[in-house]
């Protein structure tokens, strides 16, 4: 569980992010949406450390990060796993040896161990006859699932998802989005993920916080999101026009003008 | 930023480097390729120019010395010594600085906009130590063994052109080559090499490690590295020639 209580961060005159009080929970998937520029990178590299926060706490079950002494800090950061928007593969390694890095790093296991261990988690993200590539080597889709296999080798308690869907088709980026999911609940972890795609906010989202210009603008679920009095929120999920007609056809079901099953979202 | 943020900034590096490893195989390993990279790396380029350098500086001295009076012998006296003060020290310096620093800057450069940096912080590694100081104890591993192999042959290149040009005779070369050999300069380029070593390694990995932007900004960072680290490799060879000799 993370909590953040009143997290606040700004570059120079420019408030970035703007009182933000929130819990994170485990075995979750906790999402955090909105526009680009609205300060999601910059609100989980705050949780991580790589930006220092200018105000507020963070908490990792309890125990303060912000205050945290520098070799306590690395501790803590060995069970948490991150991919980032761009992968963030180290180009001048192969797919296996980037997914053996950190337990060659921070484990004393053996090398079949280590073996093991990384072809099992490869097995996990479907990423088959890819072991001896580059990064330069494999598609986009690809490279995120390496980056996934690479952040939770380690069993981390805590992971953090950059824009997992970026750059990919709708196809893959539920493939992704599903993966995701399904490691959250099985190894309990507490998972934030930045996103502003739709898709995956009504698939994975169990727990999500809109921000709006470094606000918390709204936070519930993917059930309550469509409801949401926000017109914020509103012009964010509605931007385009065939949800629009969606929700005018959920309405009009709701209030029992016309019959039907209409596909996409659900009550 | 003003140099004295740069500055402040970059001695902050250099004190972050030194934390316990997390793991001293990684290290080790990293150190090693380091040496390979940057040792045997440049040795083609160092070989070139050492051999090319002592040539023209016979040549040049003999054209130099018309005089009747002093014997050929003194020609390798002199290429002797300005091979060891200075060329074989501070000009390879300058090529490496160009081979190596622009090499270590780009590579530092592109492991930070590509975010592989923050992917290491987030492991729980200490960057600074772990990609920094592997590079700068690299340097002071190879770099002096480079400046010694170029010492060497530049005097022997110098050897070959005064002996192929009919300058001077093999007798005579080496009758001057020993006359009058102080140690001390040995030592005076080994201080170079050391220096300089520093310097080529630890400029350029600051310019690498504080990229902010994209390709063109790593492009930038590597050019402002390579100058930087020349014009320090000239600042220093000066007081350490005022200081030394
Ligand atoms: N290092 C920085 N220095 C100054 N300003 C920054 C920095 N990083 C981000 N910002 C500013 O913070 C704001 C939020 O940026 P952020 O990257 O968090 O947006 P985002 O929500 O992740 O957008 P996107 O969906 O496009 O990734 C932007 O206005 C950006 O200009
Ligand atoms: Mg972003």
């Amino acid at each position: 569980m993370i909590e953040i209580r009143n997290l606040h961060k700004q570059f120079g005159e420019k408030v970035v992010i703007d009182d933000v009080s929130a819990v994170m929970e485990a075995g979750k998937a906790n999402l955090i949406i909105g526009a680009s520029g609205s300060g999601k990178t910059v609100f989980i590299k705050c949780l991580v450390g790589l930006f220092e926060p200018d105000g507020g706490e963070i908490l990792y079950n309890g125990q303060n990060f912000t205050s945290m002494e520098d070799d306590q800090r690395k501790e803590l950061r060995q069970q948490i796993g991150m991919l980032f928007q761009g992968s963030a593969l180290f180009d001048s390694q192969t797919v296996e040896q980037n997914v053996m890095f950190p337990l060659d790093m921070f484990t004393r296991l053996s090398h079949s161990e280590k073996q093991k261990k990384v072809n099992e988690v490869l097995e996990r993200v479907n990423l088959k006859d890819a072991n001896k590539k580059f990064p330069a080597e494999i598609s986009g889709g690809m490279k995120k699932r390496v980056g996934i296999a690479r952040a939770i080798v380690l069993n981390p308690k805590y992971l953090f998802c950059d824009e997992p869907n970026s750059g990919l088709d709708p196809q893959t980026s539920l493939v992704i989005d599903k993966l995701i999911y399904e490691v959250t609940k099985e190894f309990n972890m507490t998972t934030v993920i930045n996103t502003h795609d739709m898709n995956s906010v009504m698939e994975i989202g169990d727990h999500i916080i809109y921000m709006y210009q470094g606000i918390k603008e709204w936070e519930g679920s993917n059930k309550e999101i469509i409801y949401s009095k926000s017109q914020k929120l509103n012009d964010f999920i509605f931007a385009s026009e065939f949800l629009k007609d969606v929700k005018a056809i959920r309405a009009l079901e709701a209030e029992g003008k016309i019959q039907g099953n209409t596909p996409g979202l659900s009550k | 930023m003003t140099v004295f943020n740069h500055f402040g900034r970059y001695l902050l590096m250099i004190k972050g480097m030194f934390t316990k490893p997390e793991n001293w195989r990684m290290y080790w390993k990293e150190l090693m390729k380091q040496c390979s990279d940057i040792g045997i790396g440049s040795l083609g380029i160092v070989v070139v120019v050492a051999l090319f350098i002592g040539a023209v500086s016979t040549l040049q001295t003999a054209y130099q010395l018309v005089s009747n009076l002093i014997p050929k012998s003194t020609i390798a006296q002199i290429v002797r010594d300005t091979v060891i003060l200075e060329f074989a020290p501070t000009i390879t310096c300058i090529v490496l600085a160009g081979v190596v620093g622009s090499k270590i800057a780009s590579e530092l450069g592109n492991m930070r906009v590509s975010e592989q940096i923050d992917a290491l912080e987030i492991m729980g590694i200490n960057t600074k130590a772990y990609l920094i100081m592997p590079k700068i104890l690299a340097s002071f591993l190879m770099i002096p063994i480079l400046v010694i192999i170029a010492g060497v042959l530049g005097i022997w290149g110098g050897r070959m052109a005064g002996i192929l040009s009919g300058i001077l005779s093999p007798e005579e070369f080496e009758e001057g080559l020993l006359s009058g050999f102080q140690p001390f300069n040995v030592t005076f380029a080994l201080a170079k090499a050391y220096t300089f070593a520093f310097i080529i390694s630890s400029i350029p990995a600051y310019f690498g490690y504080f990229v902010q932007g994209g390709a063109l900004e790593i492009g930038k960072a590597s050019t402002t590295a390579v100058v930087t680290s020349c014009i320090m490799i000239l600042f220093a060879d000066y007081i350490l020639a005022a200081l030394l000799l």
